[in-house]
C-alpha cells in the first residue's frame, strides 16, 4: 500500500503496543514520512502530549509499506513512564524524524555488537544492517537482570555468535559485558569492529577494552537533548577534542575519541528534577513504580 | 468620553501602559498592557494623515498608516484591521515586535515636536481588538492554480510568503521541524513580548485561507529539498539563522551554561518555567550571567530574571550606545532589575569538581578603531581581569543559519557565513525553482525584514509560475 507522506491523517498513532519487560515497552507507531525515510543508526524526538517534553529515542524497526516505524522505551523517568501507559490505539502528540546521521554500514568483516539494557533494542537495526552487508556479527548483550534483557531472540537469530551478561547472573553469564570482551579477545578472535550501546560508563569501558586491541569502535551517544535538530546545542559532545551535536552528526562517534566523563557529568545536569518530575507523577496517578 | 479634534498633534504621545516593573518580574505576562479604546482614538487622533506619507514609505511592508489610524479614529477598528491586512498578514504581531522607531515612526512628521503618532501600538491595538471581537476575516484567495510550493520553515519569512501565495491561489504547504509552528515566534521571542494565542491565532487564520502545515519535518533529514521537488512546483526557504554561535572560551561545556537558543527554547516553547506542570526543567542557579548585547540577550536576561534567581548580570563588550537591541527592550531590562556591565567580555569559565558553573573570568574592554563595519573594536586591557560568580550562563552572541539544508541540497550557493545566497529583490537562489530569504539569507536580522523578504519572493514566484512563455 502506498502512504501519503504529507497526510496528517492518523499520525503518531499507536498500531499495536506490547510490553517486553516490566518496564520495557514496544511501540508501533503510524508515520510514514519517517518510515519512508529511515535508516540503521536513525532516532526520533517523541512528545507523549500537550506540555510533555521532546525526549530522543532510537529507531528500531521501520516499515515503508505499513507506513510504521518501531520504537522501544524503557520507563525510567516521568515521560517514558508515562509513554509507556499508552495502549494500542493512542496517540503520541508529537514524532519528529528520523533525526541524525544513520550509521555508515559496510563490510568489516566480524563486527561485534555490545548492547546493554534497552541498548539492545538499539543495537538490532545496526546489527541487522551489517548482517545484510555481509558482516559476521558477534553480539554481547548485558543488562542488570533477566527481566531487563530484551531481544535476546532476534539479536541471536542475526548473529554468528551470542553473548549474554547479567550482573546478578540471572541469565548467561554473571558479570560484565566487557568480560565477555576481554574473553572474546583471550580466545584469539578477530574483531575488525565495534559498535556499542547503552549507559555511558558501560560504552566508556567497551571503548577501554577494545582501545588497546586498536579494533575501530564506535558509541551511540545520549546527551541530553532538546529540539533534535542543531539548534541549542544542548547536546554537544567532545570527540576528538573538539565539541560536536550528537542530534545532527552523530549519535554515533568513533568512542576511542569520546570523552565519556564530560557526558557522564552533562548528564546529570537535570537528576534532581527528573526525580521531582517523576515522583509529582507518581503521587497523581497512584501508581507503584519503581524510584531508583 | 470626549473625543478630541482630528488633528490634534499637540497632545502628548501615548506610549501605552506597561505592567508596573516589580511585578512582572515573577510572571511570563505580556509587559505592554496595550491602548484601551479611548487611549486609541485619543493617540489616533495627533495623526496628521499628511498626503504624502512618510511613515508609509518607511514601513518596509507599507502599511496603509494614515488610512487606518483615520479608521481608528473613526472607531471603526474591523475597516482599520482589514486596511492593514491589505498589506500585511501580521498586524498583531508588528505592532509589537517590529522596531518602529527605525522606520515608520522615525519618519513620522510629528517626532522631533511633539514626538511621533505612536503607530505601531496602534496597529497592535487594530489587530488585537478585531482577533478579540471575531472582526477578522480570512482575505480571499483566488482561484486555484494547481500550482504546489512548499515553504520551509513556519518563522515570519515563510509565514509571509504562504500567506502571499496562498492568496494568489496557489497549494502551499509549509513544513516545521518543531512541534508548533511560528519559528522564532515561537521558541524565541518571549511570551511577556508576543503573547502566544497571537502567534497561534496567525497560524489558523492561514490554514482557514487553505494552507498546509506539517509540524515534526525536518527538511535535509526527514526529507531533502531534492525530494520535495519531485512533488512542488516550488521550495521556498525560510528556515532562520537557528545554529547558535559558541564563545570558544574555556568551559563552555560546563553543566549551567546555555545557548541562548536552548534556555530560550526551553522557556519559551516547552513552557519550561511552569515545571514541574510541564515536562521540560530548566536549570538556573542564584546567580545568572548572560553575555551579548542584542534582542536575543534582552530576552534572556528577562526571562532569567523571571525564573527567580537573586541576581541576573549582562555582559557587553562595548557600550550602551553600540547595543544591536531595540532601546524600549534595554530600558524594560533595565527597569526589571538586570544589572549591566558594560566593555565586559567572559575570558575562561569555571566550575566546580561537578562540572558545574562557578564563577567567570572577565576582561574590560577599551573601544579602539572603527572595524570593517565600522563599528569601535572592542580592544580587552591588560591587567583588568576579575571574576563573577556565577552558577548559570547563557551565551547569546548571534546565530548563524543551520547547516543542514544547504549541506544536503547539491548545487545551492551559500557565502562564507553559511547562507544561502539569494537575489535581495526576488529570494531567488542558484537552483531553479528554488527561493529563499529571511534570515537563512541574511543572517540574524529581523522579523519584519524576513516578512518583507517573503511578500517580495511570493510575488516573484507568482510571476514565474504564471508568466507565458514568449
Amino acid at each position: 500500500m502506498k502512504h501519503d507522506i504529507y497526510s496528517t491523517e492518523g499520525l503518531y498513532k499507536i498500531i499495536r503496543k506490547e510490553e517486553l519487560s516490566s518496564t520495557v515497552s514496544r511501540h508501533v507507531i503510524y508515520a510514514p514520512l519517517i518510515a519512508a525515510k529511515a535508516k540503521a543508526g536513525h532516532f526520533v524526538i517523541l512528545r507523549a502530549r500537550e506540555g510533555g517534553e521532546r525526549i530522543p529515542v532510537t529507531l528500531v524497526d521501520w516499515s515503508p509499506e505499513n507506513g510504521t516505524v518501531t520504537v522501544i522505551i524503557q520507563a525510567i523517568g516521568k515521560s517514558t513512564t508515562e509513554m509507556n501507559a499508552f495502549k494500542t490505539g493512542e496517540s503520541f502528540s508529537d514524532v519528529a524524524g528520523p533525526l541524525g546521521t544513520p550509521v555508515e554500514i559496510k563490510n568489516y568483516g566480524t563486527v561485534l555488537g555490545v548492547g546493554g539494557g534497552v541498548g539492545i533494542a538499539e543495537l538490532y537495526p545496526i546489527a541487522r544492517a551489517f548482517k545484510e552487508a555481509g558482516n559476521r556479527i558477534i553480539s554481547i548483550l548485558g543488562a542488570r537482570n533477566k527481566d531487563l534483557l530484551i531481544l535476546e531472540k532476534e539479536m541471536a537469530g542475526l548473529s554468528d555468535k551470542v553473548l549474554v551478561t547479567t550482573d546478578d547472573g540471572s541469565s548467561g553469564k554473571k558479570g560484565l559485558v566487557t568480560d565477555a570482551m576481554k574473553e572474546l579477545y583471550a580466545a584469539g578472535e578477530k574483531l575488525d569492529a565495534v559498535f556499542t550501546i547503552g549507559p555511558i560508563i558501560m560504552m566508556k569501558f567497551v571503548a577501554e577494552t577494545s582501545r588497546p586491541h586498536g579494533t575501530p569502535t564506535f558509541a551511540s551517544l545520549n546527551p541530553v537533548m532538546l529540539d533534535g535538530t542543531g539548534m541549542c546545542g544542548g547536546c554537544r559532545v567532545e570527540v576528538g577534542g573538539k565539541p560536536r551535536f550528537a542530534c545532527v552528526e552523530g549519535p554515533m562517534f568513533d568512542a576511542h575519541l569520546t570523552n565519556f566523563d564530560l557526558l557522564l557529568k552533562r548528564t546529570a545536569a537535570y537528576r534532581e528534577n527528573e526525580k521531582e518530575s517523576l515522583e509529582r507523577y507518581a503521587r497523581d496517578h497512584q501508581c507503584r513504580i519503581g524510584l531508583h | 468620553m470626549e473625543k478630541p479634534k482630528k488633528p490634534t498633534p499637540s497632545i502628548k504621545q501615548n506610549l501605552g501602559r506597561h505592567q508596573d516593573a516589580v511585578e512582572r518580574r515573577g510572571n511570563f505576562d505580556e509587559v505592554a498592557l496595550g491602548f484601551s479604546p479611548e487611549e486609541a482614538v485619543t493617540e489616533a487622533a495627533r495623526c496628521l494623515g499628511c498626503k504624502t506619507k512618510p511613515c508609509e514609505l518607511a514601513c518596509p511592508v507599507n502599511v496603509k498608516i494614515p488610512e487606518f489610524v483615520d479608521l481608528v479614529y473613526k472607531e471603526n477598528i474591523g475597516a482599520a484591521a482589514s486596511k492593514i491586512f491589505e498589506t500585511s498578514l501580521f498586524p498583531a504581531i508588528c505592532g509589537r515586535v517590529c522596531p518602529q522607531e527605525t522606520y515608520c515612526e522615525a519618519a513620522c512628521v510629528l517626532k522631533d515636536k511633539f514626538g511621533p503618532v505612536s503607530i505601531g501600538r496602534l496597529e497592535r491595538f487594530a489587530a488585537d481588538h478585531a482577533r478579540r471581537n471575531g472582526l477578522i476575516t480570512p482575505p480571499p484567495c483566488a482561484p486555484d492554480t494547481g500550482f504546489k510550493v512548499a515553504c520551509v520553515g513556519s518563522g515570519p519569512a515563510s509565514l509571509a510568503t504562504a500567506a502571499e501565495l496562498r492568496k494568489l491561489g496557489h497549494e502551499v504547504t509549509v513544513f516545521e521541524a518543531l512541534h508548533e509552528f511560528g519559528g522564532v515566534l515561537s521558541y524565541g521571542i518571549p511570551t511577556f513580548r508576543l503573547p502566544r494565542e497571537v502567534v497561534r491565532f496567525e497560524v489558523a487564520t492561514l490554514k482557514k485561507m487553505g494552507v498546509r502545515f506539517l509540524k515534526n519535518v525536518m527538511v535535509g533529514k526527514s526529507i531533502t529539498v531534492e525530494e520535495l521537488k519531485k512533488d512542488f512546483d516550488i521550495i521556498y526557504i525560510g528556515s532562520g539563522a537557528g545554529l547558535p554561535s559558541p564563545m570558544n572560551a574555556p568551559g563552555e561545556d560546563l553543566v549551567g551554561v546555555y545557548s541562548s537558543n536552548e534556555f530560550l527554547t526551553r522557556v519559551n516553547l516547552m513552557e519550561a518555567y511552569k515545571f514541574p506542570v510541564t515536562d521540560t526543567p530548566y536549570y538556573i542557579g542564584k546567580k545568572v550571567v548572560v553575555v551579548g548585547g542584542g534582542n536575543t540577550a534582552m530576552d534572556s536576561a528577562r526571562c532569567a530574571q523571571r525564573l527567580g534567581p537573586d541576581a541576573v548580570t549582562l555582559l557587553y563588550r562595548r557600550t550602551r550606545a553600540e547595543m544591536p537591541a531595540r532601546g524600549e527592550e534595554v530600558e524594560n531590562a533595565m527597569e526589571e532589575g538586570i544589572k549591566f556591565e558594560f566593555l565586559t567580555a567572559p575570558v575562561e569559565l569555571e566550575g566546580d569538581e561537578k562540572g558545574r558553573l562557578k564563577r567567570v573570568k572577565c576582561v574590560r574592554m577599551a573601544l579602539g578603531e572603527p572595524d570593517a563595519s565600522g563599528r569601535r573594536k572592542p580592544v580587552p586591557q591588560k591587567g583588568s581581569e576579575f571574576y563573577i560568580e556565577a552558577d548559570s550562563l547563557v551565551v547569546a552572541i548571534g546565530q548563524s543559519p543551520n547547516p543542514v539544508i544547504q549541506q544536503t541540497t547539491p548545487g545551492l550557493s551559500t557565502n562564507k557565513w553559511g547562507c544561502i545566497t539569494a537575489e535581495e529583490a526576488t529570494g531567488k537562489t542558484s537552483l531553479a525553482g528554488v527561493y529563499a530569504g529571511g534570515d537563512v539569507v541574511r543572517g540574524g536580522a529581523t522579523v519584519l525584514l524576513a516578512m518583507k523578504d517573503g511578500k517580495s519572493a511570493a510575488q516573484a514566484i507568482h510571476r514565474k509560475l504564471t508568466e507565458k512563455p514568449l
